[in-house]
């Protein structure tokens, strides 16, 4: 059973969301993600001044197996991207809502609520993709 | 569901995510599979490649049949026991399988072909077939047992005289050794043996290999293995398009008797005296990044669009790549012009990075062949 932390918010497309004090939002992939995906080898990530807008592809995780695209839940400037993960990509592995965070984007005007999950929805629609 | 081996039930009891490979369902990994990639480099593991289709070829006149159906020479093969790769081609020179192909006597060879190709391979066999017996070995279950410690690990399997013989066979060779046929082959660039045994007992040795040491490896270092071997995958690097001279696989091509007329010879040597256009080098990405099997490959003098990526006239294309667990950094098979040079660019989601052309293998027996 992966683990899914009831602080956060979830995207179907396995990202995570946390509001941090400041009002940017802090974006990784969840641990059943970082689980299908395997030992990751290669994590690019934005860079900060970026604009993205709402379920753009904006950094790509590679494990061995395969290349996989993040996309950003919700439209704004980047502000950081976790560059410590372009030497330690596996830290997502490890610790995929600590060290293994993505981005940090602030986002420019109303969050699309209906896209994103609630800790309870999320594991619903992991046990559904599961089954 | 796809088609299970006899390991099936301790792939699961063992937690390996499992895959469809070839319509089997397969164990792709176990826990890591950098970790396992690394136990067969520094130790030894062992993969179930019951999957892989074994066929018993008995007939009076096998050496003239096999002459003529594999590109190969089965001619080469003097000593029983003794095993050859080779490509079963098409009129066209295009490889319908890579296989391995067995000396056991002179009216019985052994062939082992690849899991999705059976149907295909087995049709073929039989079309070009007269008064041979072609029996697939669905009793057998297939281990093998690869990385430095490996044959010494087997042998532990075995009795004294068993351990004795085992531990003596050469490369290539294979014999039955206390009711298993076992054959010091492999598929990943280290010393090891693929082992051929009753279904019934596969669990049972695997268990024990697990108890000495031996780590459950999946498909997934499979491929890492191979390809850091620069070995071949059927359906990623040649296929019924692709012909050996263009896969870097000229020398399993055997064109030294004029009068061997193979499947495919009178197209290869056509191809041959018109000059060979592409050919089959191994790539080592400069840049941080992942080679991946489709990737355009741009070479001097090949178009690139506007914005600097690969144009449609890219002039080659990434067969297989992946990330090098032993050189931690990407490696590919690329078929490219014949006349590419030492560097080329590879086109990762629109941008053009560099990559060094190598000969393959890049790894043989746990040490880099790349500067």
């Amino acid at each position: 059973m992966s683990s899914v932390p009831a602080d956060l918010q979830y995207t179907k497309s396995h990202e995570w969301l946390r509001k941090l004090p400041d009002g940017t939002l802090e974006i990784g992939i969840t641990d059943h993600a970082q689980d299908a995906l395997g030992d990751l080898v290669f994590v690019e990530v934005p860079e900060a001044g970026r604009s993205v807008t709402s379920g753009e592809a904006c950094a790509v995780v590679e494990s061995v197996k395969a290349a996989s695209d993040v996309y950003s839940p919700v439209g704004g400037t980047v502000v950081a991207g976790n560059s410590r993960l372009v030497s330690e990509p596996e830290s997502v592995n490890k610790d995929p809502y600590g060290a293994g965070w993505l981005m940090r984007v602030r986002p420019n005007g109303a969050m699309p609520a209906e896209e994103l999950l609630s800790p309870a929805e999320y594991e619903q629609f992991l046990a559904k993709e599961e089954g | 569901m796809g088609r299970k081996t006899p390991l099936f039930p301790l792939h699961q009891e063992l937690g390996a995510r499992i895959v469809d490979f070839g319509g089997w369902d397969m164990p792709v990994q176990y826990t890591s599979q950098i970790a396992e990639h690394h136990a067969v480099r520094r130790a030894a593991g062992v993969f179930d490649v019951s999957h892989m289709c074994v066929v018993d070829l008995k007939g009076p006149r096998m050496r003239d049949f096999l002459r003529t159906l594999l590109a190969n020479d089965v001619n080469k093969l003097k000593t029983p026991g003794k095993a050859l790769y080779s490509c079963m081609l098409n009129e066209a020179g295009g490889v319908i399988d890579d296989l391995i192909v067995y000396f056991l006597n002179d009216t019985w060879f052994r062939l082992v072909v690849n899991a999705g190709t059976r149907d295909k391979d087995l049709a073929w066999i039989r079309g070009h077939a007269a008064a041979i017996e072609i029996t697939e070995r669905t009793d057998l279950a297939m281990l093998a047992i690869q990385g430095p410690e490996a044959r010494a690990k087997m042998a532990q399997l075995l009795s004294a005289a068993g351990a004795t013989a085992a531990l003596g066979l050469g490369p290539f060779v294979g014999r039955e050794i206390d009711g298993w046929f076992i054959a010091r082959t492999g598929y990943t660039g280290e010393d090891g043996f693929e082992v051929m045994l009753p279904a019934a007992e596969a669990i049972g040795v695997w268990r024990k290999l697990n108890a000495l040491g031996v780590a459950s490896c999946g498909l997934g270092a499979r491929d890492t293995l191979r390809l850091e071997a620069g070995m071949n995958l059927y359906g990623n690097d040649m296929d019924e398009n692709t012909n050996p001279l263009e896969s870097g696989l000229a020398w399993t091509v055997a064109l030294d008797a004029p009068e061997r007329r193979f499947i495919g010879r009178d197209a290869l040597e056509e191809i041959e005296a018109r000059g060979v256009p592409r050919k089959l080098v191994g790539l080592v990405l400069e840049d941080r990044g992942v080679l991946r099997s489709h990737q355009k490959v741009v070479t001097a003098g090949s178009p690139t669009s506007e914005s600097g990526a690969a144009g449609a006239g890219a002039a080659g294309e990434i067969t297989s790549g992946t990330y090098s667990p032993t050189l931690e950094r990407s490696i590919a098979l690329a078929r490219v012009p014949a006349n590419t040079g030492s560097a080329v660019q590879v086109d990762i989601r629109g941008k053009l990075l560099a990559a060094r052309v190598v000969k393959p293998p890049f790894v043989r027996s746990g040490k880099s062949l790349i500067n």
